[in-house]
């Protein structure tokens, strides 16, 4: 059983040069067999394992994941948790997650660093201030603290932002006080840590191969570190979902696309809330190390690369500029890109699937990290009862039923 | 940043020239299908990691469709060709035989592929 990490273990192990720490995670050799495995050591699995533990008590599940802990999408975008959608099956999932965020450092006891900072997404055009408006009444609805607030507003949240800008003048935006962002390694660190206490086996450098069926049901699966038996089988692997589904046998309606982020140079707090610009297509906040976190638009095309089009860069760059002048002189210090699962409706997929006995988990799109602990909740009450409430209008059934959720236009999120 | 020769005009565009127009050879479900059929219409997609067969259309120049065979993981261009066709040309085919043996792109991979005898009669 691991310590506690508190102030008293910090004063404890400064006492005696810090000799104490373990690891935070075991990494043991595979088992020959769990009750459920998950496939995929991203905050996703690494949450739905977590919940299937704490909420279900299945302790016998082992997360297994083909590069390192978190070093997909988790590790890749620019850590902004909101839930000011506009329909009611998303507000749901999202505004749960969003509240699981709240008490997050005290239930894993590690700190991840979620700061309510409030999120504004801008309205620069007149649809766009009408669309918020309708979000924003919908919210109130929902139970989602969101509010619709002038140029005024805007100016005082930030002053660095031209509102006045030639092309597009700041209408308005929708503001949620208690949206913000979270330190993204850290969610998936204290979720393995808090899995790895409970039991659970955090297997990396260990890729899926294959899937092996017998009469309809998932019996293992084989691995590069040998063939692993499952009672359950969870995929949450994002942007190899598609892959991991031919392995089972079934196809999903996702299609894979590079989505950019990138960071400046350091520079002095100057911007204390996260600014979305969705007309101009650019979205920034400034993290705790002073760096400028900017996100940017997906490819228009498939892509498996983690690198993304340049054209997006230069489109992201000069929309912020236009936004935040005093930017224009910053340098970027680093620029990535994750492989992102989009939908056609530009809705999750929490779902069985036809093979029994496996569930799955995809489909987040440029818009993942905000669900990690609501989207664990659902997807582990899913693989455990067999339904969740939260989890239902996401099933991908939904596709041929034509009973989308439909947010590519309605949040006026960046996609 | 990605370049595509247009095979309408001739003209090797930028990525900026030209707008994606997603999966190539998508047959649409004729009337009276079931859900099912439609499904696999509208949302059933390949999205391969690797040997990929795309539409574009060179909106800022000719204005024209046509199709692309790229590799979605190493951005390699393996030809380009007219829109008016069911599927690839077969020396595009044998290219990427050449260079990425043992791909599979629904029924066109290597050891996969049949005569296209039947596709002519189809056209």
């Amino acid at each position: 059983m691991k310590r506690r990490y508190s102030a008293f273990a910090i004063a404890r192990e400064a006492l005696r040069h810090h000799s104490g720490w373990t690891r935070t995670w075991k990494s043991p050799a595979p088992k020959s067999r769990y009750d459920v495995v998950i496939v995929g050591a991203g905050g996703h699995g690494l949450a739905t394992a977590f919940w299937l533990g704490r909420n279900h008590g299945i302790t016998n599940v082992a997360v297994i994941e083909k590069g390192w802990l978190g070093g997909g999408n988790t590790g890749r975008n620019t850590t902004i948790i909101r839930s000011n959608y506009l329909q009611d099956p998303s507000a749901a999932l999202y505004e749960k997650s969003r509240s699981l965020y709240e008490t997050l450092s005290q239930d894993l006891n590690y700190n991840v660093m979620y700061s309510p900072r409030g999120v504004l997404m801008l309205a620069q055009t007149e649809h766009e201030v009408r669309g918020y408006r309708r979000t924003a009444e919908a919210n109130a609805l929902q139970g989602v603290e969101t509010e619709f607030v002038g140029p005024r507003r805007v100016k005082e949240l930030c002053p660095i932002m031209n509102i006045d800008g030639p092309r597009y003048p700041v209408l308005g935006g929708l503001w949620q006080p208690r949206a913000g962002t979270a330190r993204h390694d850290a969610v998936a660190w204290g979720f393995a840590r808090a899995c790895s206490d409970m039991g659970m086996d955090i297997i990396e450098q260990c890729e899926v191969t294959g899937v092996t069926r017998e009469g309809g049901r998932v019996t293992a699966v084989s691995t590069t570190r040998g063939e692993i038996g499952c009672g359950k089988l969870g995929i949450v692997v994002a942007g190899h979902s598609g892959r991991l589904a031919e392995m089972a046998g079934f196809r999903l309606p996702i299609e894979s696309v590079p989505l950019q982020a990138l960071v400046s140079e350091p520079i002095k707090p100057c911007m204390d809330i996260v600014v979305m610009a969705n007309t101009v297509h650019g979205y920034m906040s400034q993290s705790d190390k002073g760096e400028m976190v900017i996100g940017g638009g997906t490819d228009g095309y498939n892509g498996y690369n983690q690198r993304g089009s340049f054209l997006h860069i230069e489109e992201t760059v000069r929309a912020l500029v236009e936004t935040f002048p005093m930017i224009s002189r910053l340098r970027m210090l680093r620029q990535w890109g994750g492989i992102v699962d989009m939908t056609g409706d530009r809705s999750p997929i929490l779902s069985k699937t036809p093979v029994e006995n496996c569930f799955i988990n995809c489909g987040w799109g440029t818009g993942g990290f905000k669900a990690t602990p609501g989207s664990g909740w659902a997807f582990a009450e899913l693989m455990a009862r067999g339904e969740s409430p939260l989890a239902a209008p996401f099933g991908l059934e939904r596709f041929r039923e034509g009973r989308f959720i439909d947010e590519s236009v309605a949040a006026g999120v960046a996609h | 940043m990605l370049m595509l020769r247009c095979p309408n005009c001739g003209v090797t565009a930028d990525e900026t020239e030209l707008a994606p127009g997603g999966e190539a050879h998508i047959a649409r479900a004729a009337t009276g299908s079931d859900d099912a059929a439609f499904e696999a219409y509208m949302f059933g997609r390949e999205n391969p990691k690797g040997v990929h067969f795309e539409r574009w259309r060179h909106a800022m120049g000719c204005g024209k469709w046509f199709h692309a065979a790229r590799c979605t993981v190493t951005m390699q261009v393996f030809g380009t060709y007219p829109a008016q066709t069911l599927s690839p040309p077969d020396d595009l085919l044998e290219k990427i035989d050449a260079a990425r043996p043992g791909w599979r792109w629904r029924d066109l991979g290597a050891g996969h592929r049949h005569t296209h005898d039947h596709h002519d009669e189809e056209r």
